[in-house]
Order: structure tokens, then C-alpha cells, then sequence
């Protein structure tokens, strides 16, 4: 470089040039319709097909919804009231309401048990759901599960709270031994349960039901809507922690855990979730003592966690899998032991990465609860397939029926999808 | 600073004795008859050419790779497979990795706190006042309630360091600290290190910050295909290397 470039290039800035306003854009309405609406020629085609095909659709559905007719007897009484004009038969649902949402033999007097177990749900789920909330109320979460088992199923009270007793005598017995190793809290606290309710079983008299506070419901009267609701949560509550277990299972260094695992997920994976369901109530009463009865919906559950288990399980692989070795490393050479490395710095990163496709799987479950329909359980599907369309007086209200029902798992599945959209953002650290 | 370092002492105290130490990966064969031993307060410097087995010898002593002959002791703790042992002596030495490996969904804060919290069981309190002393130190405890992700490079990696000596190690253990940083960066953590140096700590920094190991440095080892070549005081190393893969290796990095 010559003495006289250098002269001329040399520059020395002396001052920070201050921050300035983005250049000034046209903005509002009129400039996003031109940028995404009528960009180009072809876009704006396009745009007005869409619109067209938008009006022709609405001005089909719209008079047929508002139109309709929410008061009737029956399929012909609605067409009476109708008159030959366009109109949905909503009457359908006002009048067979209690059914689609409880099932046809669900005892009318109970209705309120169900509905206020629905309620306290959401009290219950809050805290598990928005971990901002005081930790405090996830006592109410713990007891939740047998509070709800009483209001719904009834019978004595002693059942539940014997219920409680085990799971607490066994959480206490894992909390006792969990120290010394990981295995022994795990199965001390499992045999300690187990011994509670055996003995409990011994004290509470077989007629104690009788005359219980709470009428006693077989599982066999449950049916809409709420079973697809109780199966939806009892199994997504059980098959997470179950997936979880599943997916720490398949890593392990211990070849005989391992094997289990990878038998087990691959096995369940390779099964139409309808042949379990089979199994459940028709070929699992061939494997179990004559005199031992198994509650379907006890079994259902079973069978529908497993399934879910085992693809939550795979799901939470990848996240695991995803994880850079570098935190497993961190971890260790902090001297935390594998239990602490998992729970404090493996899983809550690995969950993070699941959570699309453990809510997807979660949605997919919820959905699938319909398929119990098929092996003579009335859910919302079964009853509408069942005793309400096979009705002489509503027969052929399709539409309407299954709308509905459409739209209830609409609202249940969309809920879940924008909870996990919330949870995601909320628990964005790495500000990429 | 340069004299002070060199003044630091040495005790006759023995912190680590590995002996006879082989290691494979498969077949590969990538340490040989490993033999070292390090006086409490020794500050050492491990160099070689990529895949001689350096990073590979400072994780054996704390585990994170498995050694199959030999034997290793740290603080008079025999390494078996034996789990207990294995993490006592991770609680007892630090260790700092090139990509810093600090937990991501934790704050820097709780980052520092989580292994005294919960491998030493000390009160969230007391783990937090230590927790920002040691941020302090390294001039970093306005971040403490940050996330990782949004600090550069030399920050996260000077909480690593603060992380680690929040457990209070005996032994501190340095993975190429500085490989994954750029200039400016790589300058405030070395002062970091060389200030914990002056302190008396017992170091094991696998380098190539030359500059770092003159200054600091009670002992250079010079490694190549899994054995230690040639091991001298720093003056007499980069002065005076005795075996020629050595001098070659010198004169390549301090070439340039």
C-alpha cells in the first residue's frame, strides 16, 4: 500500500452516529391488501375465486344454521315447523341433550355429580397447566382423581379415601427409600400400596355401597360425551409420566430394562388400537380368574394409556435424542447423579422439544376415545349412532348430530393445540 | 502479574496420580500408558495436535470417558466403576468445556445454584450468596438473572467457570476454554483463569493460548498419538524442546 493511498483512505470516525426511525412505510389496511391480496395479476384471481367460493359455502350454511329449529318432538315436527324452507333440525340436540352428554342410562337424578367433577377439573388442571399459579393448589390436584372417581361412579366413601390412603402410604414409603436407591422407593412404594388396599379391601364390608351417601353408578351406565371426556384425561394424565418412563427405559445402559422397553413400545406400536380395544373387552376376561371381574372402563384405560404410551414414548426419544451430549456432560461433571441429571436438566429441556408431538398425540387420543363405540360402549359416537339415530323420531338428522359432536371435540382438540402454542412461548429461553 | 504467577507454590500434597493408564475407543487405541502425577496447586498445560488424546485424559480423571488399565486417584479417591465414587469425585472437580455447557432453561443464576442446592444440600439462601460472590468474580453478577442465550461467548463462558467453583473444587479442569471464541473474548477469560490460578488452585487447562501457559503454567505436557511426549517447566519447554515432534509442533503454532 503506497504513502498517498494510505493518506487518502485513513479515516478516524469521531462520534457514534445516533439511532434513527425506520424509514417511513405506507402502512394500514390498503397496503397489506395490495402486498398479500392483489400482488400480482394472478394473485388477485385467485383472491377473488376464493372469495366467491367463501360466499357460495356461507350462503349455503348460514341460513341453514340460523334458520333452524330449536324446538321439536320429533324429525317430522321439525319439517312441519320448517315449512319447506332450508333449516337444520337443532331440536335434536335440546331435546336429547342429557344423552349425548351423559349417556342414556346415566341415572337422571345424578346429573349434577358428573358436571360438578367437570368443574373441579379445571380447578385441578390449573395448576398443572399454568405452573405461575401458587404450588399450593396442587394439593387439590392430588385428591382431584378420587374426588371426581366418588362424584361420578358414587357408592361408599370409603373406596376413594382407601384409594387415597394407598397412594399416599406409597408415595411415603418411595419417599422414605428413594434415598438409599431409586429401585427400592420405586417398588417399596408400589408393595405398600398394594398391602394398604389389600387389608383396606378386608375391612370395607361388602354392603357398605348400599346405602351410601352417593348412589352407586356401574361403569357399564356411563356414556356420552363425558366417557370421551373421562377417558380423554385419565389416559393423556397417565400415558405422559408412562411415555416418559418408557423413553428413559429405551436409553438405558441396563440391557434388560432396555429390552423390555423396545418390546413393549414396538409391540403396541405394531397394533391397531381397535385390536386392543378387542382384547380389552372381549379376550382379556379369558386370561383373568372366572370370579374376578375387571371394570371395562378400567380395562379400556389400560389399553387405550398403553397405546398412547408407547408413541408418547417414542416422541420423547427425539427429544431426548435432540438433546446436545454436552448437557449430559454438564450435568455429570457437576457430580449430580443420574435421577437429579434427568429430572433438572434432561427432562425439562427434552419435554420442551416433545411438546408438539406430545399434544399431537394427546389429540389423536382424545379422538380415538370415539372408537370405544365399536366395542358397545355408548360414547358420544355410539349414542348418536345408537339410540338416538336409530329412533323413529329422530331418524336421518345426521348433519346436525354429527356437527355437534364435531364441534365438541373441535373445541376440546383446538384448546389443546393453543395451550401448547402459550406453553412453548412461555418457555422460549434460547431468544434465537 | 507474570512474577506473581510464578511465585505461586507448590505443595508436596498429591491431587491426582494416574498410572499406567490405557484407554481405547473399539480398537482404536487413544491413550498409552498414561503416567502423571499432580502436586496440589500445580497449574498445568496440555497441548498437542488435534487427536492426541489431550481432551481425552482430562475427562478420564473425572469420568466422563471410561478408562480400561491403569489406574486413576483423585484426592485419594481410587476411580472404580463404582457410582458413589465416580460422582464424589465430580463434586470435587470443576471442569469447563469448549462449548461451555451451561443449562440452557435455567437462569445464570440458577445455573450456579443447582449443584450445591442439590448434590451438597445447601440452603437455596447460602447457595445463591456464594452463587453471586463467584459471579462477582467473574464480573458478571448484573446477568445473574439472565438466560444463558443472551450472553455472548466469554460471559457464558465465565459463568461456567463461576458455576463450577460454586461447588467449591479442589481441582479445576479446562477442556479448550477458549477454542469456541473470538479474540476479545478469549482475553476475559484467561484473566478469569490466571486470577483463580494466582489463587492456588489446582489447574488442568488443555490449551493452545501459548501466551496463557508461559505466564501461568508450572508445567507444560506435550502430547501426541495418546502418549505424553515431553513435559517440562514452560521457559525450558518453548525455549529448549527436546524431541523433534515437539519442535515441529512449536514451531508451526508459535510460527505464524
Amino acid at each position: 500500500m503506497s504513502d498517498t493511498h494510505a493518506h487518502t483512505v485513513s479515516f478516524v470516525r469521531t462520534e457514534t452516529l445516533p439511532e434513527r426511525e425506520p424509514p417511513y412505510a405506507a402502512s394500514g389496511p390498503v397496503k397489506w391488501m395490495r402486498e398479500n391480496l392483489f400482488a400480482t395479476p394472478a394473485n388477485g384471481l385467485l383472491t377473488l375465486v376464493a372469495l366467491y367460493v367463501i360466499y357460495v359455502a356461507l350462503s349455503g350454511v348460514l341460513p341453514w344454521i340460523f334458520n333452524g329449529v330449536w324446538n321439536a318432538g320429533s324429525l317430522t315436527e321439525c319439517r312441519e315447523i320448517l315449512d319447506g324452507t332450508r333449516g337444520a333440525c337443532f331440536a335434536v340436540l335440546s331435546e336429547r341433550w342429557p344423552q349425548l352428554i351423559f349417556g342414556f342410562k346415566y341415572p337422571p337424578e345424578y346429573y349434577w355429580r358428573p358436571t360438578v367433577a367437570f368443574l373441579l377439573l379445571f380447578v385441578a388442571v390449573a395448576p398443572v397447566l399454568f405452573f405461575d399459579l401458587p404450588r399450593k393448589l396442587l394439593a387439590f390436584t392430588a385428591v382431584y382423581p378420587f374426588i371426581a372417581f366418588w362424584l361420578i361412579w358414587g357408592g361408599t366413601v370409603l373406596s376413594p379415601v382407601l384409594a387415597f390412603v394407598g397412594v399416599a402410604g406409597g408415595a411415603m414409603v418411595y419417599q422414605k427409600l428413594v434415598n438409599r436407591s431409586f429401585a427400592a422407593g420405586f417398588f417399596g412404594g408400589i408393595v405398600a400400596a398394594y398391602v394398604i388396599w389389600k387389608i383396606g379391601g378386608f375391612l370395607i364390608p361388602e354392603t357398605a355401597s348400599d346405602n351410601a351417601m352417593l348412589g352407586a353408578v356401574p361403569s357399564r351406565d356411563l356414556g356420552g360425551f363425558m366417557l370421551n371426556m373421562m377417558l380423554g384425561v385419565t389416559c393423556v394424565t397417565l400415558s405422559v409420566p408412562i411415555g416418559i418412563a418408557l423413553a428413559l427405559g429405551r436409553q438405558s445402559s441396563m440391557p434388560l430394562i432396555k429390552w423390555i422397553c423396545v418390546v413393549f413400545i414396538e409391540f403396541i406400536r405394531g397394533v391397531p388400537l381397535i385390536t386392543l380395544l378387542f382384547v380389552a373387552s372381549v379376550m382379556l376376561a379369558y386370561f383373568f380368574p372366572p370370579e374376578s371381574s375387571v371394570d371395562l372402563f378400567l380395562r379400556v384405560v389400560i389399553m387405550i394409556t398403553m397405546f398412547s404410551a408407547a408413541y408418547i414414548a417414542e416422541v420423547i426419544r427425539g427429544g431426548l435424542a435432540a438433546l446436545p451430549k454436552g448437557q449430559y456432560e454438564g450435568a455429570d461433571s457437576l457430580g449430580l447423579d443420574y435421577a437429579q441429571a434427568t429430572r433438572l436438566i434432561i427432562l425439562p429441556q427434552a419435554l420442551k422439544i416433545s411438546i408438539p408431538g406430545i399434544v399431537n398425540i394427546a389429540v389423536g387420543l382424545f379422538k380415538d376415545t370415539t372408537l370405544v363405540s365399536v366395542i358397545s360402549m355408548f360414547d358420544i359416537l355410539g349414542m348418536i349412532r345408537g339410540p338416538i339415530l336409530a329412533s323413529t323420531e329422530w331418524n336421518g338428522v345426521y348433519w346436525e348430530l354429527l356437527g355437534f359432536a364435531a364441534l365438541l371435540f373441535f373445541v376440546v382438540c383446538y384448546g389443546i393445540s393453543q395451550y401448547s402454542q402459550w406453553l412453548e412461548r412461555r418457555l422460549a429461553t434460547d431468544h434465537r | 502479574m507474570a512474577e506473581q504467577a510464578k511465585q505461586m507454590q507448590v505443595s508436596d500434597e498429591i491431587a491426582i496420580t494416574i498410572s499406567k493408564m490405557n484407554k481405547w475407543y473399539g480398537a482404536f487405541h487413544v491413550l498409552r500408558d498414561i503416567d502423571l502425577t499432580v502436586n496440589r496447586g500445580e497449574r498445568i498445560v496440555i497441548c498437542g495436535p488435534s487427536g492426541s488424546g489431550k481432551s481425552t485424559l482430562i475427562r478420564c480423571i473425572n469420568a466422563l470417558e471410561e478408562h480400561q488399565q491403569g489406574s486413576i486417584e483423585v484426592d485419594g479417591t481410587l476411580l472404580s466403576s463404582d457410582l458413589k465414587n465416580i460422582d464424589k469425585i465430580r463434586s470435587e472437580v470443576g471442569m469447563c468445556f469448549q462449548h461451555f455447557n451451561l443449562f440452557p432453561h435455567l437462569t445464570i443464576l440458577e445455573n450456579c445454584t443447582l449443584a450445591p442446592i442439590w448434590v451438597r444440600k445447601t440452603p437455596k439462601k447460602e447457595a445463591e450468596e456464594t452463587a453471586m460472590h463467584f459471579l462477582e468474580k467473574v464480573k458478571i453478577p448484573d446477568q445473574a438473572n439472565k438466560y444463558p442465550g443472551q450472553l455472548s461467548g466469554g460471559q457464558q463462558q465465565r459463568v461456567a467457570i463461576a458455576r463450577s467453583l460454586c461447588m467449591k473444587p479442589r481441582i479445576m479442569l479446562f477442556d479448550e476454554p477458549t477454542s469456541a471464541l473470538d479474540p476479545e473474548m478469549i482475553k476475559e477469560v484467561l484473566d478469569t483463569m490466571i486470577e483463580l490460578a494466582e489463587e492456588g488452585m489446582t489447574m488442568l487447562c488443555v490449551t493452545h493460548e501459548m501466551g496463557f501457559a508461559r505466564q501461568v503454567a508450572n508445567r507444560v505436557i506435550f502430547m501426541d498419538a495418546g502418549q505424553i511426549v515431553e513435559q517440562n517447566e514452560p521457559e525450558a519447554f518453548f525455549n529448549n524442546p527436546q524431541s523433534p515432534r515437539t519442535q515441529l509442533f512449536l514451531s508451526q503454532i508459535l510460527g505464524h
